[in-house]
């Protein structure tokens, strides 16, 4: 399981990275998106894999359970990226409507 | 009386009294003077006592630890010295406060000046009071910066302005230099503490840091006191008001660098380098200021010249190195404040009065104003070095100490001759600033017909001159003893046997002193109407300090542009290119440096169904990446897809929470963009012209695909060796053990949200209703482009389709587009709604919690504007997203603030089983009110980001453009926004 999410998360990263060297703004937002997929999932990952463990504490057993730290945090960074997103988003569209062009630098070049 | 807190209070009041001044209205002058005179006054009677402990030779201190740990500690120390030099500050500083109230001009802003000065006084006390070489830095710099707003007090003079520029600019440069030699000393040192560092004279001077230690401190000194070469900005600081001359010019700031060449006496002086720097600094500056200060016409530059010079004079003093030469320095010191300060009151009196300060149409004065003038001529006697006054005896130390002055045959002979030169030239000067002011005929073209000034405007200069009488006929009885403090406090055991006598019997000085006063006298009447005529200073005139200074930093300006344009770029995309870069390298450091390896966990069994989800998912991401540019649609749905992918790794692996949650704002992120798709121009695609792109762009593209897939690579290589190592102990244990008995939750993830970390959760929706109110702002003035502003094509040509067909009406189509599915989801409203209070409620125990139950909310909410349309789902339900995120808001901070009325820390939850009738046990915390906080405030956010966006389509925007012709007209609904 560690190779494929290490690969998946690879994999989001490069298309990711390839996107915000981009010039269209929309392309910067998907990039950023599939991004922040790759960072919450690592946020997570740093908590290792474990699987049926999930960190709910049931009556009497006393099993290692997943590591809900990393959980708590990627929680948080889910909801902060989407709020980022959201942000960009209306960001980009106000200055397309200033610029006219929905280039990153604001003009055609 | 001689508590060490005193000194706080004295340092304090002053910045007390600034603060004060400046919450006046701009018209109290009398009550600003009031307020500054009395700070002034008191701190002086709260220092005052403190010279009977200062007098025996004791050093009061106050210490206030800060960051003892990294040697900085808040000291306050008061000596001989800084005993004579606060009083300086204080007393000259309330004379200063008492003129300024008749000087100043009804419609300037009095209080600001009060201010200023108040603070500027402040700053110079704490120079003078610090017992810490850093905390001394800080002060300085402070100076620097009241004095630059001092100067410029009439910003709306080009030339005041200028002059404040160029001082800030040279004195902070100074400072800089100052602080950096302060840390050099506390290397050497190994502390700031200033009596340490007095002690450890000897570890200074055999350091190899000591000349650059030496030559960093000297520059802020030379700087501030305006030595030769960096002399230039006092003149050009003359555009201030009188009294900030009087103040900065005599007592205070240029006295700062004085101040720390004696301070610093002690371990810096003996050597060679700080005989030739600072003898040489000042015996140049000492003749360029007294040569120029001849050659000037204006009153005020005139003094300022003269000020140069007599600064000079006194850091030639400090580089001789003998200790009755440091004596010397530190008597002219006080002697040049008292007639100085006096001067410039009186040239201002003459200035005020006559309406000019030009010496070649000031004439015969003395007619019109007789006690000024005596008031100045005393004044510039004592300047001139004239016997039975006060400057007269410095002067005469002064030259014995050049007749003495070690250094072989040449300087053995020059020195004494350069100084009686210099000492001609302030006699020629002094001479001129009162014969061509008060003497001759009446004058013809003044602006005012002069008389004497009020009263109280003289009495300032009265009793600074009739301190220069006084300490000129009877030195040893009235400045000696604190002269002998201040010179012990610095000197210790070095302390040489002088005596403030007017006659020692006719000796080599007195021999001098009368040749230069001969020759000042003759080369006065002999040049005195050439002079008149010449327009500036012969030999040094074409040494413009001030032209040189702004050509310096015009042609910095001009190369940093040079590397901007050289370095820099504005475009985003060359900078984020450099950045990913820069990650990478960074992230790639370690592993050059420590290898690469995989740990030894032992791997989780791979699962092949995972294994194909993931290349499910890769594909997405990369179609994604492939897509983006001209088929966002697609684009959308591939990340969407790449989003799923993550969820459902977080379900098979033991997250549920992040699953759900992550679910839930996939689907609000994906509506919000498909919202904002349709502001977005079309894009078709491009067409290069021999069907190839050309060279440059390929490889643009290339570059950036190496960048992307290191950056990937990186990330998966990474990513590898951290799940095959152990994981080490971290908190999380403590959590998991203390969730259920301290929290009273099972779900440990949604525990750690709202109750040990609930802190960072509160800050969190905080930047979530932040993000949700910048989006409406924005949104408010939202001005789409031209070409997005038409209704979509297929709205267009259903709208045409209605309009044509018999017995439609517009809108019709829209109305009854997708029926079925609407009516479904307009039913799933109570359904989701009640899903999402399950959510939030099982939320401490269950996977759920606020978060993800309000997201599961606000997508009930998006389904009905997308069912029903915005007008009729407002026309139903009462959307009030801004109450609902105060109301979140507030819920959370009210139930953290509900454990402080209990005596526990803010946010500390409680939690208990409640036997409730019917239903039976059932858990109870304040948790739950926090969650529920968390809840509407993510419902109000998102609902707001949804609303604001979807609103768009509704409005009438403000720029409209007409109707293309080839396509269906527009037929629009007027918005109602």
């Amino acid at each position: 399981m560690e190779i494929v999410l290490a690969i998946g998360i690879g994999v989001l990263t490069a298309s990711g990275v390839w996107l915000i060297l981009r010039p269209r703004t929309f392309q910067l937002i998907v990039g950023l998106s599939l991004m922040s997929y790759a960072v919450n999932l690592f946020i997570y990952a740093t908590g290792r894999l474990q699987i049926d463990e999930a960190p709910v504490i049931e009556q009497g057993a006393a099993v290692p359970l997943a590591d809900p730290l990393p959980q708590a945090l990627a929680l948080t960074a889910i909801v902060i990226s989407f709020a980022m997103t959201a942000l960009l988003l209306v960001v980009l569209l106000a200055s397309r409507g200033l610029t006219g062009t929905d280039h990153v630098d604001g003009e055609e070049p | 009386m001689t508590d060490s807190r005193i000194l706080l209070l004295v340092l304090a009041l002053p910045f007390f009294g600034s603060l004060l001044s400046a919450l006046l209205p701009r018209t109290a002058r009398t009550a600003a003077g009031l307020v500054a005179g009395s700070v002034a006054v008191l701190a002086t009677a709260l220092l005052i006592p403190f010279y009977a402990p200062v007098a025996r030779g004791e050093i009061v201190r106050l210490e206030i630890g800060w960051l003892p740990t990294l040697g900085l500690d808040l000291v306050f120390r008061v000596d001989g010295l800084a005993w004579l030099f606060a009083m300086m500050v204080l007393v000259i500083g309330a004379l200063v406060v008492l003129y300024t109230r008749y000087y100043m001009a009804r419609e300037d802003p009095v209080p600001r000046f009060f201010s200023y000065l108040l603070a500027f006084m402040g700053s110079m006390l704490g120079i003078v009071l610090s017992g810490n070489l850093v905390q001394l830095a800080f002060f300085w710099e402070m100076t620097s910066l009241f004095s630059f707003l001092l100067i410029g007090y009439w910003y709306g003079n080009r030339a005041a302005r200028d002059g404040a520029r160029m001082a800030l600019i040279v004195t902070a440069t100074g400072g800089l230099c100052l602080l950096v030699g302060v840390l050099l000393i506390g290397r050497i040192v190994g502390s700031y503490d200033l009596d340490v560092v007095l002690a450890s004279g000897g570890t200074i001077r055999s350091s190899p840091l000591y000349l650059p230690a030496l030559i960093l401190v000297l520059l802020g000194a030379f700087t501030k006191s305006a030595q030769f070469p960096f002399h230039f900005w006092l003149p050009h600081a003359m555009a201030a008001p009188t009294p900030v001359s009087a103040y900065l010019h005599s007592a205070t700031m240029v006295k700062a660098g004085i101040f720390l060449m004696i301070r610093l006496w002690p371990i810096f002086a003996g050597t060679d380098a700080w005989y030739f720097i600072v003898s040489f600094a000042g015996l140049a500056t000492l003749l360029v200021g007294a040569w120029a200060a001849i050659f000037q016409h204006d009153l005020k530059g005139l003094l300022a010249y003269s000020t140069i010079s007599h600064l000079g004079l006194i850091t030639l003093l400090l580089g001789l190195s003998s200790p009755l030469a440091a004596v010397a320095a530190i008597f002219h010191t006080v002697n040049h404040a008292t007639f100085k300060a006096s001067l410039f009151m009186a040239a201002g009196i003459i200035d005020h009065e006559s309406g000019t300060r030009d010496m070649r149409r000031l004439s015969g004065l003395a007619r019109f104003m007789p006690f000024t003038a005596t008031l100045a001529m005393v004044a510039a006697a004592a300047m001139a070095g004239v016997p039975l006054l006060n400057g007269f005896i410095s002067k005469e130390m002064f030259l014995a100490e050049a007749l003495d002055a070690r250094g072989g045959p040449v300087i053995g002979f020059a020195l004494p001759v350069l100084a009686t030169l210099g000492a001609a030239f302030s006699v020629l000067y002094s001479l001129r600033f009162i014969h061509q002011t008060f003497f001759g005929p009446p004058p013809t073209d003044l602006p005012k017909v002069p008389h004497e000034p009020p009263g109280w405007m003289r009495r300032p200069i009265e009793i600074l001159v009739i301190a220069c009488l006084v300490v000129g006929i009877v030195p040893a009885a009235t400045i000696g003893p604190v002269l002998q403090s201040a010179v012990r406090s610095v000197l210790g055991a070095q302390t040489p046997t002088y005596s403030l006598a007017i006659w020692h019997g006719f000796s080599a000085p007195l021999l001098l002193s009368m040749i230069a006063l001969a020759t000042g006298t003759l080369a006065y009447f002999r040049f005195r109407d050439a002079l008149n005529r010449r327009a500036g200073p012969p030999v040094i005139a074409r040494f413009k300090g001030g032209r040189m200074f702004e050509r310096v930093l015009a042609d910095i300006v001009r190369r940093a542009r040079s590397l901007e344009g050289l370095f820099g770029t504005r475009r985003l995309q060359p900078q984020l290119r450099l950045l990913v870069c820069l990650a990478c390298l960074a992230g790639l450091l370690p592993f050059l440096q420590l290898g690469y390896a995989t740990g030894g966990l032992p791997v989780t069994p791979l699962d092949p169904a995972f294994a194909v989800i993931w290349i499910v998912g890769g594909i997405c991401a990369v179609g994604a990446a492939q897509q983006a540019k001209y088929h966002r649609l697609a684009s959308l749905v591939l990340m969407a897809g790449a989003g799923l992918v993550a969820c459902i790794s977080f379900v098979w692996l033991s997250a549920p929470d992040l699953a759900l949650t992550q679910l839930l704002v996939e689907t609000v992120t994906t509506v919000l963009l498909l919202l904002g798709l349709r502001w977005l121009p079309k894009r078709q695609p491009e067409v290069w012209p021999d069907d190839r792109p050309p060279a440059r762009v390929v490889f643009r593209r290339s570059a950036d695909l190496g960048i992307a897939i290191a950056a990937g690579l990186g990330a998966a290589l990474l990513a590898y060796a951290m799940l095959t190592r152990p994981l080490p102990d971290t908190i999380s244990r403590y959590f998991m053990e203390q969730a259920y008995p301290q929290g009273g939750g099972r779900n440990v993830v949604n525990v750690i949200l709202v109750d040990f970390r609930a802190f960072d959760t509160l800050g969190e929706i905080a930047v979530l209703a932040i993000v949700a109110l910048t989006i409406f702002s924005l949104l408010r003035r939202f001005r789409p482009a031209s070409e997005s502003i038409e209704p979509p094509v297929q709205q267009r040509m259903q709208d045409a389709a209605d309009l044509h067909a018999g017995g439609r009406r517009v809108g019709d189509t829209k109305k009854d587009y997708l029926l079925v599915p609407r009516i479904i989801m307009e039913w799933l409203f109570p359904v989701i709604f009640v899903f999402a209070i399950y959510l939030l409620v099982r939320g401490h125990d269950l996977p759920g919690g606020g978060f993800a139950a309000g997201v599961a909310m606000s997508i009930a909410i998006m389904l009905q504007y997308m069912a029903g349309g915005t007008r009729v789902v407002e026309s139903r339900l009462r959307i009030r997203p801004l109450r609902w995120i105060g109301a979140g808001l507030l819920l959370a901070v009210v139930t953290g603030v509900g454990a402080l009325a209990f005596g526990y820390p803010f946010l500390t939850s409680w939690f208990r089983y409640l036997e409730l009738p019917v239903i039976g046990k059932v858990p109870f915390g304040t948790a739950l009110f926090f969650d529920l906080g968390v809840f509407l405030l993510v419902v109000g956010a998102t609902a707001l980001m949804l609303v604001a966006i979807a609103h768009q389509s509704i409005r009438t925007p403000r720029a409209r453009t007409p109707a293309r012709p080839d396509v269906p007209p527009v037929i629009r609904e007027e918005g109602e926004d």
